[in-house]
């Protein structure tokens, strides 16, 4: 699912740099990232949809695949099944829930099990049947897309491959929304993603005045155009006009965290500064920053049983609750609130740096930041982490 | 209430050289428009982070449970009943508190003011009784009392119950309020039509524990929901396990609740949460004519026995 | 693409009631399906989850040595609701083995070494997997030497195997009980960190030692190993953590940048000492 474009020149946003060869340059905040700013032709499609297509090709879409988008469920908007003819909501900055429940619904049922001791498979777990159909999500955001790119590192790795995950992730064709007017709280060009980016996305929709931009980033990408009847090339300078349109969105960016540090501090080092106790001690460790959270993956196993038959199911679980990290001892390693805040930080912020080398477990949503009950807030926290001298804990 | 904030720092400042109190909890700025965040002082020198306007709805009284330390705690007037709630049942004793009392007129509420506006709100300020909201590239004045949050906009105890300073002085009570309304309207409903007004309310909810963290009653060491042994309920989303976790923790509050809000307030996906406590709040009053937190010396009506106590419901 | 959740169904075929306040009991288990024992190719050192239908897993240190074929060995302490009901299941009862998980004491450098084992309670369990697979490739190690302690002489783990390995000339036992009033005792009394002050080799460059045990009994062997110049890489440890899948994608029993169940949970001292200490 990741992009395949031919990377033939990388060009930063301000610095002048050799444009004959292709390097990862750092961002004027720190984080990597790589710039498109041109593409050869070959390289990349670009359609244009007209408003009336657009609806004409979703029902066609809608025909063989289940189809998500965004639509306002009372104050605010989430993903959600689209019905015959129903199309998504657009008006929207981002969704309150992050689409990861797509491809890792909280509760996802895993085997099935009779207690039955007539039955002759009794107390052995059986598959449950899952149903991986084709789903389309219509205007994912691209932050929430490259999401799915950092928690695929988790359930996908060489010696395990969660196969729930695993399998409904292949069977899901993203098509990212790019986004014009990010939120104040949005981080995203610093967090390694950025309101235009394309990783994990098969096709990226530039919405316009009466139609969309649609640039076919994958195979998958160019399947589903095809389904849907989007043929109609958009004009020579459509490429540009994208470009441009992506140079003002991330200029409308104003919120960035640092980076830069981070990864040559060392991990016992951050773990050991003293701010921890300030940062944690407004949390009140409710579950809703990971919730909320696309790159949080965390999860808990459970046996449901109901007279003789029952379900082993996972559900969504959180570091943030003590009985994350208890021991059948009694023991809790993070027992206290400051050592849970710091795990979750530390965690995000240092130790997936290290593991993947791929940057940090973030994409600069700012769901946690919006919707923390407490208003703790991970880019204060960022910047704390990246110094480099010691500092007062104050800001 | 921002002529507050001097007083706050001028009493807090003078208890931590003094050395009366080995912190003051109270809230600094928050980082996005609507949100202050609690925090804690430990030298009179850093009192100048504290703040107080119309964003302090959390309820401080939640960060006070089992402290050992001396302890100066900013408190309006329901922070100050759920610490006399905590009096009650022994979570922290009233020699460790200086209680700076806060005369309340209320919290504005975040969610009724962006539901107000298309997309985002970039800044909002205070303005005496006036709210300057600023987003959707214009700029709307609301008058305070149209945007507070509903609990406040009924509360009947805004000036604290108990405090050792107080930063301004006392407000008028509001008078003949009708603080069960919205549960009568709930209460004449047909039982399917209650099943489905309570399947709707609680369809979002994403048993992120938030409303229950958030509540300063809420202090159990493991929660219902947690205990494995036996499983009381199960952790999916699954809807008659939310609802039990939600019914049941309204019981556990039951003659405890002070109506603070918190639980509504730390609601990501903005559940009217107080719907169960209310109920549970109006049948405690009509029972026993009992409101929570009122007074240190007398214990709430579900851990004590009187043979006055209704008994009509026993058949 | 295998489910990695999905477990081996397998049926109790022994249960022996270990310790004297019955709450260890090893469970022995044989594959219902026999291509399964293939696929469950272990070594010394490594867990399995147990899996009870209706009841949850529980990560166990597996007790038998790879050695010994036709069945697998757990010794289940019983403190929460899954070992609860599994100290209540009888022989002939089914349910399902994951695994084998994790990392493995590491055989192939201490091939030709000296090796120490130290252990307490019933963290023994994988030790034991240990001791029996070393003297059945005797000739592939030199000196063993055996420290191992309980409480008192009724909560100690495989008492007939310690005596059996006891009489060998090819193995140092140093079994000990913190106290007894067993005037038959012919063997140590003390502490464990006390004993390997006493009796265990002198550290060097060819002699590795494999703790095991209580994070009490671990706090006050260190002390012991490091002034007996034992260098932290060669101070082998085997922790617990919280877990759930045991295959490194829940994220419960994560420390540092590691899983305790797929990049552990044998460490060196050396890798811990640069681990966060939430274990």
């Amino acid at each position: 699912m990741y992009t395949r474009h031919k990377i033939l020149r990388i060009l930063s946003n301000n610095d002048k740099i050799d444009r004959e060869k292709p390097f990862f340059k750092k961002t004027y905040k720190g984080q990597r990232t790589i710039h498109l700013a041109k593409i050869e032709a070959d390289g990349m499609k670009v359609l244009k949809i007209k408003k009336e297509d657009w609806a004409k090709g979703l029902e066609k879409i809608g025909e063989s695949c289940r189809l998500l988008g965004p639509l306002k469920d009372g104050e605010f908007h989430n993903f959600k099944e689209l019905g015959r003819g129903e199309l998504p909501d657009f008006n929207f900055q981002n969704t309150r829930l992050s689409p990861k429940s797509i491809v890792y619904p909280q509760s996802e049922k895993m085997f099935d099990y009779t207690l039955d001791q007539n039955d002759p498979d009794h107390d052995i777990l059986k598959e449950a049947e899952k149903n991986y159909s084709s789903q389309v999500v219509m205007g994912i955001r691209p932050c929430d897309a490259k999401a799915f790119s950092l928690v695929k590192l988790n359930f996908d790795s060489p010696e395990y491959k969660d196969i729930y995950w695993l399998k409904r992730f292949e069977s899901t064709t993203l098509v990212g929304l790019a986004c014009h007017n990010p939120c104040s709280s949005c981080f995203c060009t610093s967090a390694g993603t950025g309101p235009f980016h394309s990783e994990a996305l098969d096709m990226l929709l530039v919405q316009e005045q009466d139609r969309f931009l649609a640039q076919i980033l994958t195979e998958k990408g160019e399947a589903l155009a095809k389904i849907a009847g989007w043929t109609i090339e958009a004009g020579s300078n459509a490429q540009e006009q994208i470009t441009t349109m992506k140079e003002s969105a991330e200029g409308r960016i104003t919120s960035f965290i640092s980076g830069e540090n981070l990864k040559n501090k060392s991990a016992m080092e951050i773990y050991e500064e003293p701010y921890w106790e300030d940062v944690s001690f407004s949390c009140i460790n409710c579950g809703t920053c990971t919730y909320l959270c696309p790159t949080c993956w965390c999860f808990d196993v459970q046996d449901e049983t109901c007279g003789n038959c029952g379900i082993r199911i996972r559900n969504w679980d959180s570091c943030m609750y003590p009985l994350f990290s208890l021991h059948g001892s009694g023991h809790n390693p993070r027992g206290q609130k400051l050592q849970r805040v710091r795990q979750r930080f530390m965690h995000k912020l240092k130790y997936f740096l290290d593991k993947y080398d791929e940057g940090i477990q973030c994409v600069g949503c700012g769901r946690c930041v919006r919707y923390c009950p407490v208003n703790i807030d991970i880019r204060r926290v960022c910047e704390l982490m990246n110094r480099s001298e010691a500092c007062p804990v104050t800001i | 209430m921002l002529e507050y904030t001097e007083k706050i720092r001028e009493i807090s400042k003078q208890l931590l050289k003094d050395c009366k109190v080995d912190m003051v909890i109270g809230f600094r700025k928050g980082t996005i428009p609507m949100m202050n965040e609690p925090t804690f002082i430990k030298s009179a020198n850093e009192v100048g982070q504290l703040v107080w306007d119309s964003n302090c709805g959390i309820n401080l009284a939640n960060y006070l449970t089992n402290r050992k330390e001396n302890i100066g705690i900013i408190a309006k007037g329901c922070d100050s009943r759920n610490i006399c709630v905590h009096l009650v049942e022994n979570k922290i004793k009233r020699e460790q508190l200086h209680i700076i009392g806060v005369p309340c007129k209320g919290m504005i509420d975040k969610r009724k003011i962006a539901a107000l506006f298309e997309k985002e709100i970039l800044k909002v300020e205070e303005n005496g009784e006036k709210i300057v909201v600023e987003g959707d590239g214009t700029v709307k004045v609301f008058e305070k009392k149209d945007v507070l949050q509903e609990n406040c906009a009924i509360c009947i105890h805004r000036n604290p119950v108990i405090y050792d300073d107080l930063v301004g002085d006392l407000v008028e009570e509001q008078k003949d309020v009708d603080r069960y309304e919205d549960v009568r309207k709930i209460e004449a409903m047909a039982p399917d039509q209650k099943w489905s007004h309570f399947d709707d309310l609680l369809k979002d909810c994403i048993r992120c524990y938030a409303c229950r963290n958030a509540c300063p009653l809420c202090y159990c060491p493991t929660c219902f929901v947690d205990e494995s042994r036996p499983q009381w309920v199960g952790k999916s989303i699954d809807p008659t396990d939310t609802r039990t976790f939600h019914f049941l923790r309204a019981y556990h509050c039951a003659g405890r609740c002070t109506d603070c809000g918190a639980c509504e307030r730390a609601c990501p996906v903005g559940i009217k949460v107080r719907t169960f406590t209310k109920k549970l709040e109006k049948d405690v009053k009509e029972l026993f004519n009992f409101e929570a937190g009122l007074d240190p010396d007398v214990r709430p009506p579900l851990d004590v026995y009187k043979t006055q106590d209704p008994e009509d419901f026993i058949k | 693409m295998q489910n990695p959740y999905l477990p081996y169904p397998v049926r109790i075929s022994e249960i022996i009631t270990e310790t004297e306040d019955k709450n260890l009991k090893t469970f022995k288990y044989v594959f219902i399906n026999p291509e399964d024992e293939e696929k469950f190719d272990y070594k010394a050192g490594q867990f399995a989850e147990l899996s009870i239908a209706g009841k949850g897993e529980i990560p166990i240190g597996i007790a038998s040595s790879p050695v010994e074929k036709g069945f697998l060995k757990f010794t289940v302490n019983k403190v929460g609701l899954v070992s609860t009901h599994l100290h209540n299941m009888k022989v002939g009862d089914v349910m399902g083995i994951r695994g084998p998980l994790g990392t493995w004491y590491p055989w192939d450098t201490m091939e030709g070494k000296n090796v120490v084992i130290i252990g307490g309670g019933f963290a023994f369990t994988t030790l034991r997997s240990s001791i029996v697979y070393m003297l059945a490739n005797r000739d592939r190690f030199k000196e063993i030497h055996v420290i191992y302690g309980a409480r008192t002489p009724g909560m100690l783990l495989y008492v007939d195997e310690l005596k059996e390995w006891e009489k060998r000339d090819d193995i140092h036992m140093h079994i000990t009980v913190d106290a007894t009033d067993d005037p038959d005792w012919k063997y140590n009394k003390g502490f464990v960190p006390t004993i390997t002050d006493q009796k265990a080799p002198h550290g060097n460059d060819d002699t590795y030692a494999i703790i095991c045990g209580p994070p009490i009994m671990i706090k006050f062997t260190q002390p012991v190993l490091e002034k007996l110049n034992y260098a932290h890489d060669h101070i082998i440890m085997s922790l617990e953590n919280r877990m759930k899948c045991g295959i490194g994608i829940c994220g419960h029993c994560n420390i540092g940048r590691h899983f305790v169940c797929k990049d552990g949970p044998v460490f060196t001292l050396n890798q811990l000492n640069n681990m966060p200490r939430e274990y």
